[in-house]
């Protein structure tokens, strides 16, 4: 999987593309979440456009980015998900506990200013 | 990776599905990540062979990456001395897949559902759930050591009717 991180309007839009799964994007998500943290980015969108698969082990990874970005009291949400994540996500229930968003500019204007 | 068994005719093991079997491919495989993406490929292979469709071929591939994720991380503990089997069947009417590992053995009971509102936000504990969601019926047996997890996909059937049975 690969990442890579731009700056829109006091958002961090993170666009990852490939597979989120144990030992693969797993990993790259956790560090680049954890990196963007350490540097006091507190609103993160993460671009999910070109994402083509997520297992058991990324959902978590989803999760867990999930409570350290609002553990430090910021927003994360998620972007253009793929009918594949979204069944996964509605599977899961999580669908509910995600703030999921279809269009990027509406995204970062959802942030709270 | 070479497969051992090939194209063997005959009936898969009774009490399992009283089908006659008219494919079967299985590998022993070392318990590495690596194995994992091999079997979820060939899950995909053997399931597009057999004539699902693609969001089919996609809820078989995945069941069957997180069985063999369960048997590689939890069931033998990534030890390189243990191996993990997986075995593809075809029959006229399903896809059985048997997934053994030689590890300490599965306790059902153990494991939390991850829809239960104080499970929802954690990291783990989502791999059998999905499984059960995604194949018609799953059977999960202690092999004693070890546990044996089978997957069938039935020709045009409905995950939603999905059963299970602990042996």
């Amino acid at each position: 999987m690969k990442a890579s991180n731009r700056q829109v309007d006091g958002v961090t839009i993170v666009d990852l593309s490939g597979r989120i799964t144990l030992g693969e994007g797993s990993v790259v998500l956790r560090d680049t979440i954890r990196d963007l943290v350490s540097k006091g980015n507190k609103k993160i969108l993460l671009n999910l456009g070109d994402v083509t698969y997520i297992d058991s082990s990324g959902i978590g990874e989803l999760v867990s980015a999930f409570t350290t970005v609002r553990n430090q009291n910021g927003e994360l949400k998620l972007l253009k998900l793929t009918k594949k994540v979204h069944d996964l996500l509605q599977i899961t229930k999580l669908y509910t506990v995600f703030d999921i968003k279809d269009d990027e500019a509406a995204a970062v204007q959802s942030f709270a200013k | 990776m070479r497969p051992y068994i090939i194209k063997r005719p005959g009936n898969v093991r009774a009490g399992i599905v009283n089908q006659r079997v008219t494919n079967r491919v299985s590998y022993s495989l070392d318990s590495t990540l690596e194995s994992v993406n091999t079997a979820e490929q060939k899950a995909f292979e053997v399931a597009a062979k057999a004539g699902f469709g693609e969001d089919e071929q996609h809820h078989i591939g995945m069941a069957v990456r997180e069985a063999a994720v369960n048997a590689v991380l939890h069931g033998n503990a990534y030890d390189p001395k243990k191996k993990f089997l997986v075995a593809y069947e075809t029959t006229p009417k399903s896809l059985v897949i048997t997934i053994t590992d030689q590890g300490n053995g599965l306790n059902l009971d153990t494991i939390p559902d991850p829809l239960a509102p104080d499970n929802l936000m954690k990291q783990t504990g989502r791999g059998i759930f999905l499984i059960r969601s995604f194949m018609d019926e799953v059977r999960i047996r202690n092999t004693e050591p070890g546990t044996e997890i089978t997957l069938i996909k039935h020709v045009g059937g409905k995950a939603a009717n999905a059963k299970e049975e602990t042996l």
